[in-house]
């Protein structure tokens, strides 16, 4: 007997056919996210025309109609106006913008001392790189330096009026310099700060608990520009007699204080969430409490709470545009100062400024918190579900 | 000491070392030192204080209250001028306060809801609208906004002479917005009276609809009737009694609205700006909790056989409200904390008033007390209330 192998197994795969024309495309594409059901068809019309409302003359504003190139007001006014343009054709100032665009990101600095902010400019960028890259080296020296040391330098740099530099008082600093200063204080501030108060709440000394509860639901609970006022006026009553605290150093104090109590809840939200096994299986290894505390728990703790930690970081980017309140001139407080110069004043003017501020402050906030989005899948070592 | 005690009845000894290693006897000997360092800093604190006061000429103590407040309030509530009392500006700036918090809450739910729903659409456009103004609102200042309305906006619109004719009568322009004031008449007590009845009627149709839907399975309309009878009833006391209610219209005057009520440029640039900006987070919070309602529960209601809109009233609403309370209410006193912005604009609030007071009497620290008081005792408020609500939505496990 022969054998023949009969081979009535298909070997190798047919190529898949392509997908119906009515299942893939553009045209597919519309049809299921755009108008799948009357309600749907009905919907999309309406956000349409909704668009169709508000685009148009949202984009002839910023762009088409805008003023772009001018030295003074005349400019961006119409005919009707005492200006230059169409009587029709109002837009956005830009040139106001630009004339003003040292002020916004140096305040009042003396123009010959610009360098110095410049330099502190550049020294953060250069140290806040290969700190927010996952694989730079030496990570250690990287934060120590950009932590410790950086805020000292800069202190002496701005400040001046040692080491042969004219020394520039606080009240000329002024637009995104300070903003960038007092968020960064107040980040590097509240997070150490934030851990402690979360750790003593959390502790087992009943007086450490109750102080860290009291100060963190009463800074919870008043609004931040409270916080602002009693820094600025209960801070020189509480000091002996001549003693004087400067008036950024005491919007530096409040920011920092408002932002640390909420750190803290957030961090707590963290501690709580780790089981306590990690705690009993530190103590089990013999580690004392600062150990693990540093070794097991925060590790894991700041892991978990990220998004939390980059909200706050947000909120107090945010809050700082309050300092303009107390007489300081962050960048909001110098676009609003300089829309009352003269040569500047027209209708279009505070709308202009406020875009501008506005984009500013987004697009810092809209970093922080893609890259809070990247930094956790990053660090997510897949315990998750 | 405790610790002392307790250690060397376990060991025997005495030494200073085992005092060293007691955790209790550390624990109680940090605790000491805390407090001894607080205490000492408050003493200090205190002495300047009272020294730097005592130098300044200013008395302690709330007497200044009573003293004549001599400044004029834009917008009151109650009866107000400048010849009230310091005390009673407070309570005008704490009013209006409530006031905007209150309006600001209720824009900003209804709008936060109703973008936060739209994220979740399967419809792409709607879905994507909602992105970018989440996007756009959470990633600027609250302040920003405010004076956006303020400068930007409400400044330049017309002024009184070409207002801005609104329906019912209502006019906008750089002064504000104007619009009928209601003149209550001698019977308007009533239809306050009708709303209360129709409403505790319809509690109590709601109540027995249930009890009779849990014992017989009949269904009652009981949410088209007493929405009917709410309406309904002051309605048909409204006219029974003659139109009890009257209105004043503002009347376009030579150089301003003259008459009917206004709502000031400040009012309406806070009260705008605070439920835009808190929209945007509650739309958040709303979102993130519907997504949290597992699929298998509309899975399960869709295999019940249970409509859509039923699916989404009795399944995905009570199951994602109970995730939505907590964030809700932070979001609820952040606005209330953020009206205290204000004082940006020169709304008379708590804060701007206070302001105003500190800066006419000195009374630095009695003022902060005022708003600490105020402000925490609004936040422990709301938190309670909340809790309250939170506990009655709250999983109960049978």
């Amino acid at each position: 007997m022969t054998t023949t192998t009969l081979s009535f197994i298909r070997k190798e795969m047919t190529p898949p056919q392509p997908a119906p024309s009515s299942e893939v495309g553009v045209w597919h594409w519309v049809r299921t996210k755009l108008f799948p059901t009357p309600k749907d068809t009905v919907l999309t019309v309406l956000a349409i025309a909704f668009l169709a409302y508000i685009l148009p003359p949202l984009i002839d504003w910023l762009f088409i109609h805008a003023a772009w190139t001018g030295t003074s007001r005349v400019a961006c006014l119409t005919v009707a106006q005492g200006g230059a343009l169409p009587n029709d054709q109002s837009g956005a100032c830009w040139p106001f913008i630009s004339a003003k665009f040292n002020q916004i990101i140096f305040g009042r600095y003396p123009l010959e001392e610009r360098w110095r902010p410049i330099l502190v400019m550049v020294m953060f960028v250069l140290l806040l790189i290969p700190m927010l890259m996952p694989k730079a080296p030496l990570k250690g020296w990287n934060a120590i330096t950009l932590f410790l040391i950086l805020p000292f330098v800069s202190f002496f740099l701005l400040l001046g009026g040692r080491f042969g530099l004219a020394p520039v008082e606080t009240q000329l600093w002024g637009g995104l310099m300070v903003t960038l200063i007092l968020s960064f204080f107040g980040i590097t501030v509240s997070l150490p700060v934030g851990i402690v108060l979360a750790l003593g709440r959390r502790s087992n000394l009943p007086v450490i608990k109750m102080l860290c509860v009291v100060f963190i639901e009463v800074i919870r609970g008043i609004p931040l520009i409270t916080v602002l006022f009693m820094a600025s006026i209960m801070l020189p009553l509480f000091m002996p007699d001549g003693w004087t605290f400067d008036k950024f150093l005491r919007a530096l104090v409040g920011v920092s204080l408002f932002a640390s109590a909420y750190m803290a809840e957030v961090i707590r939200g963290g501690l709580q969430a780790i089981p306590k096994g990690q705690f009993e299986g530190a103590d089990s290894l013999g580690l004392g409490y600062w150990q693990k505390i540093r070794l097991v728990i925060m590790p894991q703790a700041l892991k978990l709470v990220i998004p939390g930690i980059v909200n706050t970081f947000i909120g107090l980017f945010k809050d700082t545009s309050l300092v303009s309140i107390i007489g300081m001139f962050d960048l909001l407080g110098i676009v609003t100062l300089n829309q009352a110069d003269a040569n500047w004043a027209t209708p279009v003017t505070p709308v202009t400024g406020y875009v501008f501020a506005g984009f500013v402050f987004w697009l810092f906030c809209f970093g922080m918190s893609r890259y809070s989005l990247f930094m956790e899948r990053h660090l997510d070592t897949g315990h998750k579900k | 000491m405790a610790g002392n005690a307790l250690s060397s009845e376990k060991s025997g000894t005495k030494s200073v070392s085992s005092l060293i290693y007691d955790p209790q006897a550390r624990g109680i000997f940090y605790q000491i030192l805390t407090v001894a360092i607080i205490g000492l800093l408050v003493w200090i604190f205190t002495n300047n204080t009272i020294h730097n006061l005592q130098k300044a000429n200013i008395a302690s103590g709330f007497d200044f209250l009573k003293g004549r407040a001599g400044f004029d309030i834009g917008q009151s509530l109650i009866a107000y001028t400048s010849d009230a009392t310091y005390g009673r500006a407070l309570l005008v700036g704490f009013l209006n306060t409530l006031q905007v918090a209150i309006l600001g809450i209720i824009t900003a739910s209804i709008i936060g809801f109703a973008i936060g729903i739209a994220r979740l659409s399967s419809n792409w456009l709607i879905a994507k609208i909602a992105q970018v103004y989440v996007e756009i609102f959470r990633n600027i200042p609250p302040l920003l906004v405010i004076f956006f309305w303020y400068k930007g906006v409400i400044s330049i619109l017309p002024q009184a002479r070409s207002s801005i004719a609104l329906p019912f009568g209502s006019y906008l322009n750089n002064r504000g917005f104007f619009f009928p004031k209601f003149i209550w008449g001698d019977n308007a007590w009533l239809l306050l009276a009708a709303l209360a009845v129709a409403i505790s009627a319809s509690v109590f149709i709601v109540r027995w609809a249930r009890a009779r839907q849990m014992a017989t399975g009949q269904q009652f309309r009981s949410g088209w009737t007493s929405f009917a009878l709410i309406i309904a009833l002051p309605l048909l006391t409204f006219f029974v009694l003659g139109s009890p209610l009257t209105f004043e219209f503002p009347v376009a005057g030579k150089f301003n609205l003259t008459g009917g009520s206004v709502l000031g440029p400040e009012f309406i640039s806070l009260y705008l700006a605070l439920s835009f900006y808190t929209a945007a987070f509650i739309a958040e919070i709303v979102r993130g909790g519907i997504r949290a309602v597992s699929k298998g529960q509309t899975e399960a209601a869709n295999a019940l056989g249970l409509r859509p809109s039923v699916t989404t009233r009795l399944i995905i609403v009570p199951q994602a409200l109970r995730i939505i309370i907590p964030p809700l209410t932070s979001q609820y006193l952040n606005l209330t904390k953020n009206s205290s912005l204000a004082v940006a604009v020169g709304f008379s609030d708590l804060v701007g008033v206070g302001n105003t007071v500190l800066n006419q009497s000195g009374q630095a620290i009695e003022i902060v007390a005022i708003w600490l008081t105020v402000y925490l005792s609004l936040s422990l408020t709301t938190a309670l209330v909340m809790n309250w609500f939170n506990a009655k939505m709250a999983l109960v496990e049978r």
